[in-house]
């Protein structure tokens, strides 16, 4: 379980393709989070990129004290899996609702894996 | 998931620490993706490179190696960061190179083949159909499932690693049946005659469909495409969709017939490639960084370049960068493609792959770099964290644009 300040995406993710992996800031050109950091929110996107560099990556961030405190994401990889087991961030897969009914950015929110819940704090 | 008494025996720590516990995170990824087993793979290849590693990695893979970590099944390396040719030359950071000599050092004491390449499909390993191996490229898993047959999951670093050292993968997503039907068709009317071509059709199919379990069909299509092409077709399917699998009718083993053909449709003709070229900004009109990487080039694509190239030079100020592997390199050497290449100022670098490159976004800013121009719908869909704008254009207009200057 862990809890955080959420980030919601429209766009897809990959910490190759979008992401500053010295500062936790997105910086690619046109990407819908472009400009906003990562570090300690817990995002939500809607999809995965392609790629395999999260394996590595997201255990390289979260050594660099820049990872964020979970992925939810609607649809994911293996490869966003493989790369959070491996660097102990929490992840899921999946939304009954999507989260700009009801998540804005800044809002304080609980992830539950074990149970599959999302709360809004 | 269900463990076989070869399993439980390592769980239980008989064949060593590093084993054990590179099998306890296969579980817990398989029992992510609901995988009731584990099957042996027969090729492993994987990602480790100090750029994407970093420090933290680094450790990690020096502390495997001391607990007696060896690979069991054959394990090759994708492209890595770093030509040391090269590295001084482009400003790569002197540290960093010294890091990355003592990680191929790390991965070869573990018995890792350092191929450094991400077209180990055509120049390294070929699967079978129904082969199981954990393959770490994404357009290299794309290939091997649709192409061969072959069966693999997208294996970032550490989980091919894990299977290099287990010789067995979780059994889920393309190992199984279930997950290779075709989900929708996409008939490809247009002529498709330049790999650009391949790439922006990965490029609308994958964009509109992201999702690692969309399956593609393609079908429609007039004439047999070449390993080249469904190699760019798969890399940029696999890069802006997200994908794992395609096929295409009479092609690919596994592709259904025409009459068997999914229920969705959709379809590509020369009006909407024409339209993802037109889609590029040009920028500030920068014309001096072109590149022909991601993924590394063929034997057939360095001799394309040669043809393109012969005679013709670099407009002074501007950059190519042709990436490809030690194999290809060596038999352009001997056939005279190096040669012709390197008179017209093109920079060949060995074993990587431009948009990996570490240091990259200093040597941008050094170079004052804002465009990239590339034949790779691919790469052009992946360097922008390095704040490149980026660029798709065909084979011969990439070079047309290294030699005189102007983008268009």
């Amino acid at each position: 379980m862990v809890e955080g300040e959420a980030l919601v995406s429209e766009e897809g993710f990959s910490p190759r393709y979008d992401l500053d992996r010295w500062t936790g800031v997105i910086t690619k050109p046109g990407h819908k989070l472009e400009g906003q950091s990562i570090v300690d929110r817990i995002c939500f996107f809607p999809t995965a990129k392609g790629g395999i560099a999260a394996g590595w990556a997201f255990y390289d961030i979260k050594w660099k004290k820049i990872a964020p405190k979970a992925f939810v994401f609607g649809v994911t990889n293996p490869v966003m899996v493989q790369g959070a087991i491996f660097a102990g961030i929490p992840i899921t897969e999946g939304w009954d609702r999507h989260p700009r009914e009801l998540v804005r950015n800044g809002d304080h929110v609980r992830v539950d894996p074990a149970r599959k819940v999302i709360e809004i704090l | 998931m269900r463990l076989t008494p070869e399993e439980e025996a390592i769980l239980g720590g008989v064949q060593g620490d590093a084993v054990r516990r590179a099998l306890e995170y296969q579980i817990e990824v398989g029992r992510f993706w609901g995988a009731t087993r584990f099957v042996p793979v027969t090729s492993v290849h994987m990602m480790g490179d100090i750029e994407v590693m970093g420090d933290a990695g680094l450790a990690y893979l020096r502390d495997e190696a001391a607990r007696g970590a060896r690979c069991r099944v054959a394990t090759t390396t994708n492209a890595r960061c770093m030509d040391f040719a090269h590295c001084e030359r482009l400003g790569q950071d002197a540290g960093e190179a010294a890091k990355e000599r003592e990680l191929i050092a790390t991965l070869r004491r573990m018995d890792v083949v350092t191929t450094d390449t991400c077209i180990n499909y055509q120049t390294v390993y070929q699967p079978h159909l129904g082969e199981h191996v954990a393959w770490g490229d994404t357009g290299t898993v794309i290939y091997a499932n649709s192409v061969f047959g072959a069966r693999s999951n997208f294996e970032a670093g550490p989980a091919a690693l894990a299977a290099a050292l287990t010789g067995r993968t979780p059994e889920y997503g393309f190992h199984l049946d279930e997950h290779r039907k075709g989900t929708f068709a996409v008939e490809l009317k247009a002529g498709l005659q330049d790999l650009a071509d391949w790439g922006a059709v990965g490029k609308i199919v994958g964009e509109s469909h992201q999702n690692y379990y969309a399956v593609p069909v393609f079908h429609g299509f007039g004439r047999s495409p070449t390993a080249d092409e469904l190699k760019h077709l798969g890399a940029a399917l696999a890069s802006y969709g997200s994908m794992g699998m395609f096929h295409f009718v009479g092609v690919t083993p596994e592709a259904p017939s025409v009459d068997a053909l999914p229920r969705e449709r959709i379809s590509i003709s020369e009006n909407e490639i024409q339209n993802i070229y037109r889609s590029y900004k040009l920028g500030d009109g920068d014309a001096r960084l072109v590149v022909f990487s991601g993924p590394q080039q063929s034997l057939f694509e360095m001799k394309r370049l040669a043809e393109l190239f012969y005679g013709r030079k670099i407009k002074p100020g501007s950059t190519c960068v042709v990436t490809t592997n030690s194999a290809v390199l060596s038999q352009s050497e001997k056939l005279g493609y190096r040669k012709t290449l390197e008179s017209a100022g093109v920079t060949i670098l060995e074993g990587v792959c431009f948009y990996i490159l570490q240091n990259l976004s200093p040597m941008r800013e050094k170079n004052r770099w804002t465009n990239m121009v590339s034949n790779s719908a691919k790469i052009v869909n992946i360097i922008g964290a390095h704040r490149f704008n980026t660029i798709l254009r065909r084979t011969a207009d990439c070079v047309e644009i290294a030699c005189s200057g102007v983008l268009r």
